[in-house]
């Protein structure tokens, strides 16, 4: 029998997304691991689509980086029609839902956990799938540790109120990539955050993740 | 049109630049009944006349649901559109599939052209014997294309293809600056009467012979057949129903055909031959 | 979990390292029980992988049909496929038959899709609810693999052990010493069986709460609610 790769090499860790009320962000940091190691910190995850689709993803950077170059083709080729229409979220979402679970039935999985956003008839879409090609939408969503640790910061912000402001999303994502950086040992303080809004889309940052660790001495047990 | 040497198949030139095979086809969209199909702000209407081979059969269908949001009319040869039409549903389909959203009609149409261009350039092949008017609504608006055997197609306004259209479409042409910002009762009045143009004088639409089909904003395409029709009739009086083709020359009809019209002088020989084994043309 | 832990020995001890497996459990439960003139099937709407939520609105249900309703749990990566490649086969009929697929059609086609992936199976729980010729309320239930059962009501997926039994006592009057056996239930009563299962259920399984989305399947269309459950 033929063995396919069945573990991930260089990873990267979570990706958190969150919509408000006239756009969507996602954020993730910059680091690619190796094993254990901070192999390279220098690298995006969030990747510009085009004006209405941001996409980011956790996991294999190879594979990432293997449907990154597919996906910046299918754009070019959706421009080159040149006929009004462009690849919308939605469409995104669903077309990397079908590779996922194509290569999972081929028992050849592209170790990955995409995120995708973006402005779909105007309105924001944010959309999860991972390697098996599970998939949903929701207003808010994050990928590996950040499902546990951001993902209920996330989903009370957006539960509590009918819609949040960009600039109250904006805080959030920082509070969760600084609580993420604090108890995810593959995470790193420096991070982008990709945002669609109806002004097009933008990859801002780095930013760096605000932590203070002074106060650690005063917490019993760890000195 | 008479044989010639350059003839023989779709992959040889006339030392004119034309492909006679082409060409013919090309008149196989004209031996089908007429169809019409025209557009406002919103909405496409299609319209066609049915034709039956003879007392016994019944009425041929014309026009065929390719998506929710696309179908379309046949003029020509209804098996070879029938091919067509499963390659256009597939195409649909796998849109859906892969990204969840229906398929621009452009990009449908423009698939479509490519598949007909294939059998004009390869000598074991032949051309589809069938135009199309196609209707769609999508993210761009309400659309209507008209495509040939010759693997052109063309975004129009509005159209008529088959037997004795150019008079439809001359109706359409005068007529085409009212259908912009005109509502759908209007616009498949205009198509009625666009219609009627194309009957001989002997007959008239009725529920038997004109099928309908709408697709637009919130409008799935939907065809109306037999009684289903009665209520678009009913929107133009009993003396428009009445055909009026007196004028231009008519192309020869399908041959054993005695529904239609008296049959033209100047058939051509292979025309004639074919009499006895008749294609199914509408 | 997909990443399973596999545990092998060597000179250096335990390792681990995370193994690949096409499958995973996203829960969910779908109830449906029919009558006279009417069906009802409901699902709840939490998508979870082990401890956690991945979503609190996923609805589980499809209406296939103007008449016939898909509730489909278990593996929702094989359930998005599903899906689509049924909605995709019900379209081609539609339009080479020129009429909807009928509801016992619709359930053979289940079963025939389902067998096709024998060897490489949807890891799916499946049911088909809907009105049959006569117009009243049928039940089709599926194993992964296309084995196909008709009845009335039944439950499925990760709170069906839950529920079945509760159905069967309630809806079909079994182990009830001289019941009225074969006698169906009113649409409000079906209604409240399918309520209250689903709240009972929620109080113990894990993978069943947020809401329960309704589908009420009559002559006149399919009517659609959703009712809060507990989302903890």
């Amino acid at each position: 029998m033929k063995y396919h790769t069945q573990s991930p090499a260089s990873t990267g860790t979570s990706v958190i997304g969150i919509t408000f009320n006239d756009g969507v962000l996602i954020a993730s940091d910059d680091l690619v691991s190796y094993g254990t190691l901070a192999r390279y910190r220098n690298i995006p995850r969030v990747l510009k689509v085009n004006e209405q689709t941001v996409v980011g993803c956790g996991g294999d950077f190879a594979d990432f980086q293997h449907l990154s170059k597919i996906i910046e083709q299918k754009q070019i080729d959706e421009e080159a029609n040149n006929d009004g229409f462009t690849l919308t979220p939605k469409a995104l979402h669903s077309w990397i839902t079908r590779v996922l679970y194509n290569r999972r039935s081929k028992f050849d999985p592209f170790w990955n956990t995409w995120v995708v956003g973006g402005l779909q008839d105007g309105k924001p879409f944010l959309g999860y799938v991972d390697m098996l090609g599970t998939a949903f939408v929701d207003r808010a969503v994050a990928t590996g540790y950040g499902e546990m640790i951001a993902k209920p910061l996330l989903w009370e912000a957006v539960e509590k109120k009918e819609s949040i402001t960009e600039e109250e999303a904006k805080d959030l994502i920082a509070k969760c990539m600084s609580l993420l950086f604090c108890r995810d040992s593959r995470a790193f303080p420096k991070y982008r955050i990709a945002k669609v809004t109806k002004d097009g889309s933008v990859i801002e940052g780095p930013f760096e993740v605000n932590v203070d660790w002074s106060i650690a001495a005063h917490v019993q047990g760890y000195e | 049109m008479f044989r010639n040497q350059y003839d023989n198949d779709v992959t040889t030139w006339s030392p004119q630049g034309r492909l006679h095979q082409v060409e013919y086809a090309m008149e196989a969209v004209k031996q089908g009944s007429a169809t019409v199909g025209l557009k406002n702000n919103e909405h496409c209407v299609l319209l066609a006349l049915k034709r039956s081979t003879s007392e016994l059969s019944a009425h041929q269908k014309k026009i065929i649901p390719i998506d929710e949001h696309i179908g379309m009319a046949i003029a020509g040869l209804t098996a070879d559109a029938r091919i067509l039409s499963r390659f256009m549903r597939n195409e649909c389909i796998n849109e859906r599939y892969a990204h969840d959203q229906l398929l621009p009609v452009n990009r449908l149409v423009s698939a479509l052209g490519n598949k007909l261009q294939n059998c004009t350039q390869r000598y074991d092949r032949r051309p589809y014997g069938v135009g199309l008017l196609i209707a769609g609504y999508d993210g761009k608006g309400p659309h209507i294309y008209q495509t040939c055997p010759s693997a052109n197609y063309f975004d129009c306004k509005a159209m008529a293809i088959g037997a004795r259209s150019q008079s439809a479409r001359t109706y359409l042409e005068k007529n085409m600056h009212l259908f912009k910002d005109t509502n759908l009762n209007e616009l498949v009045k205009h198509g009625l009467l666009s219609l009627r143009e194309c009957l001989p004088n002997d007959l008239s639409l009725s529920n038997k012979n004109v099928s309908i089909a709408i697709v637009g904003k919130d409008h799935p395409f939907k065809t109306f057949d037999d009684s289903n029709v009665d209520q678009w009739l009913a929107l133009i009086s009993d003396a428009e129903k009445r055909g009026r083709s007196t004028t231009s020359a008519p192309p020869p009809p399908p041959p054993g055909d005695d529904t239609d019209m008296p049959p033209a002088e100047n058939q051509p020989q292979v025309a004639t031959e074919a009499a006895e084994h008749r294609m199914a043309i509408d | 979990m997909q990443r399973s832990l596999n545990n092998s020995e060597t000179l250096s001890g335990i390792i681990q390292k995370p193994q690949f497996s096409p499958y995973t459990d996203n829960g969910g439960t779908v109830i449906a029980v029919g009558g006279k003139g009417f069906v009802i099937i409901g699902c709840d709407s939490r998508l979870s992988s082990g401890y956690t939520i991945n979503t609190r609105f996923q609805p589980k249900l499809f209406k296939l049909t103007p008449q016939t309703v898909l509730g489909s749990a278990g593996c929702w990566c094989d359930v998005l496929t599903f899906v689509r490649l049924i909605e995709a086969r019900l379209k081609m009929y539609s339009y080479e038959h020129n009429k909807t697929m009928s509801t016992p059609a619709t359930a053979q086609l289940v079963s025939i899709m389902l067998y096709y992936k024998r060897f490489f199976p949807y890891y799916v729980s499946n049911l088909v609810a809907g009105l049959d010729e006569e117009g009243n309320g049928v039940v089709y239930s599926y194993d992964p693999v296309g084995h196909c059962e008709q009845s009335t009501y039944c439950a499925t997926g990760s709170s069906s052990a839950f529920i079945q039994p509760l159905l069967d006592n309630y809806v079909g009057k079994k182990n009830i010493a001289n019941a009225e056996k074969g006698k169906l239930l009113t649409q409000e009563e079906a209604l409240r069986v399918v309520n209250d299962a689903f709240v009972s259920a929620t109080e113990r399984n894990m993978y069943c709460g947020d809401s329960i989305i309704l589908n009420i399947i009559t002559e006149k269309g399919i009517e659609e609610r959703v009712i809060p459950l507990r989302k903890d």
